[in-house]
């Protein structure tokens, strides 16, 4: 096998017995790119001069038996974060020339722990989407199909670890950015606690919903990478002040006696029959494993895209106001004034699902509307959080599909946007009760696209999650299955 | 609730963004659609209900009133499309 399709754990293992170098491994990495990325399109930004700077120095560390888990492996990184003097464009043309000047604190901690960076990862535009369509540099194809979405918004970062193109990658999940994406492309994606990784350097979408996490080709790497990337940032207040346990600990193979709940909305109308036939497969694997699955309910699941597709726009009309063209940016050229400067820099520099739903976000928040939506909403989101506390009393965990369908076809939902926005029917509820959430590969319609299956925790306990997810994929194979590139 | 062309014109100028007469037609018709889609939520009964802003709960977080780092002024404004002497130069305003 080569070394861009083993998991990081394996590398780790081979790099710190120097059975193998960083410079290789990276080697590896770049030489795959070259040949999928074409078809592909995962990355807006490729670094190899930077790689194999970092891969040296990974291996002088090594060397020097000062090898942390990440060190010397090579991860690719959504354009959302900031990386410091590196290109980070959000997949916009109102950033297409941004530079940031400091590092995210994620960027920060990859870089401690002697990560190798591959480069930045295509997105949906500001994170607003599902398909990836909406990036400025043009669409990423799902490896498993190159006529098919790999998801969004984070599917430069899914499709590189699914392809082989790195070995990790970072996305962020507002709305289920990274486990849509997971499901689509089969790989692992999970989405922490809302405050266990900071925001410090995510370019903002939505505040109270955005969270960076880890996509992995198996749940061993994404603990690993929650490791590296967890903590409190005293320059992000609404970073929590947690310890940050060693995930890879709780990954013992043994779900017995743990409590499993289903919620009966999950299998609702609109489901895919081999999404739901797949996922209850799984289910019935997890009850073999020794887990005990009961009916749960989540009485205002069918509120929750009405709830998020009012409040995540609200959120972003306030965080997009800042691209003005005035400090950091394209700006429009000619206007004859500061005000025709901003509305041409804006209408010229966003596309246009962005400018939908900051119109829509903006109307929410407006004078004589706020009660009506954002208030509203903002209540409804209560009785949802308040549901999931009901059924986390009886569970550990919950389970359900993470997508309705498996991958659709390129410009299948572009003209239609509500019809878009209901493929993040099963990932929403937790990023407005700031749970955890991961998806992994629970099988494969009889098209070979993979179905995710979705894993949902109470605050702060990924360790549960990780468990159960663990557990289910070492005794299936679906994650050992790659696509045909 | 209804928006209509002259509500989506003014909330354009909120949001300084410039449309087409067509691309507010198509506005007023996928706003439509999509807040039609958002009535739902008047089925629910929220008024003894106290709206969650915060996903974890947490509040008043501060620090220390000490003076910390800022960033660098020179690569700050190199940043943007037009410093000058220390400032980012923009078109003047014309009331």
């Amino acid at each position: 096998m080569e070394f861009c399709q083993m998991t990081a754990h394996r590398l780790g293992e081979l790099l710190r017995r120097k059975e193998i170098t960083s410079k290789e491994i990276t080697r590896s990495v770049f030489d795959r790119i070259e040949k999928v990325e074409d078809r592909i399109h995962s990355y807006i930004t490729l670094l190899p001069d930077l790689a194999l700077k970092q891969a040296a120095e990974a291996d002088a560390r090594i060397q020097k038996g000062e090898a942390e888990p990440l060190t010397g492996i090579p991860v690719a990184i959504k354009d959302l974060i900031c990386t410091q003097g590196i290109r980070t464009t959000c997949g916009s043309h109102i950033l297409d020339n941004f530079v940031p000047t400091y590092d995210a604190t994620v960027t920060v901690r990859l870089k401690k722990a002697g990560a190798v960076f591959v480069g930045k990862t295509n997105m949906d535009e500001f994170a607003m989407g599902s398909s990836t369509e909406n990036s400025h540099f043009g669409p990423t194809r799902n490896p498993w199909d190159l006529e098919r979405i790999p998801g969004g918004s984070s599917g430069g970062s899914a499709a590189a670890v699914a392809a082989g193109e790195c070995i990790l990658s970072l996305g962020s999940d507002t709305g289920g950015s990274i486990r849509q994406p997971a499901a689509c492309c089969g790989i692992v994606g999970l989405k922490p606690t809302y405050g266990r990784v900071s925001r410090y350097g995510l370019v903002a979408f939505a505040s109270s919903l955005d969270q960076i996490g880890p996509f992995a080709k198996d749940v061993e790497d994404a603990a690993l990478m929650l490791n590296a990337i967890s903590g409190y940032e005293p320059r992000d207040s609404t970073s929590v002040n947690l310890p940050v346990p060693d995930y890879t600990k709780f990954l013992i193979n043994d779900i017995r006696g743990m409590v499993l709940g289903v919620p009966r909305e999950a299998f609702g109308e609109g489901i895919d029959p081999e999404v739901e036939a797949t996922v209850r497969e799984a289910i019935r694997t997890l009850e073999k494993l020794g887990a005990k699955m009961v009916d749960v309910s989540l009485p205002h699941s069918e509120y929750a895209v009405a709830v998020y597709y009012i409040i995540a726009p609200a959120e972003a009309s306030s965080n997009l106001a800042r691209y003005d063209g005035v400090k950091y940016g394209f700006r429009a050229r000619g206007a004859y004034d500061l005000l025709e400067m901003y509305k041409e820099t804006r209408s010229q520099g966003f596309g246009s699902e962005v400018k939908r739903r900051i119109m829509l976000g903006t109307y929410a928040l407006s004078a004589g509307y706020y009660d009506a939506y954002y208030r509203k909403a903002s209540q409804v989101r209560t009785l949802i959080g308040r549901d999931f506390e009901k059924a986390f009393a009886q569970c550990d965990a919950l389970i359900l599909p993470t997508a309705p369908t498996p991958a659709f076809k390129l410009g299948e939902k572009v003209d239609d946007p509500l019809q878009m926005y209901l493929s993040d029917i099963y990932t929403i509820p937790c990023n407005l009760a700031g749970l955890p959430g991961l998806s992994l590969p629970c099988g494969f319609a009889k098209s070979g696209l993979p179905i995710g299956l979705q894993v949902l925790g109470n605050h702060f306990q990924e360790e549960k999650i990780l468990r159960v997810a663990d557990a289910y994929e070492r005794n299936t194979d679906h994650h050992l299955r790659k696509p045909n590139l | 609730m209804k928006i209509s062309k002259e509500e989506v014109e003014h909330v354009a100028v909120l949001a300084r963004l410039k449309f087409s007469e067509k691309e507010i037609e198509r506005f007023v018709d996928q706003l439509n659609n999509i807040l039609g889609y958002m009535d739902q939520l008047g089925k629910l009964e929220t008024s003894a209900v106290e709206p969650t802003f915060h996903a974890v709960g947490q509040k008043n977080v501060f620090r220390e009133d000490a003076v910390q780092p800022s960033l660098d002024l020179d690569l700050t404004l190199s940043n943007g499309p037009d410093p000058d002497r220390g400032f980012f130069r923009v078109p003047k305003i014309i009331e």
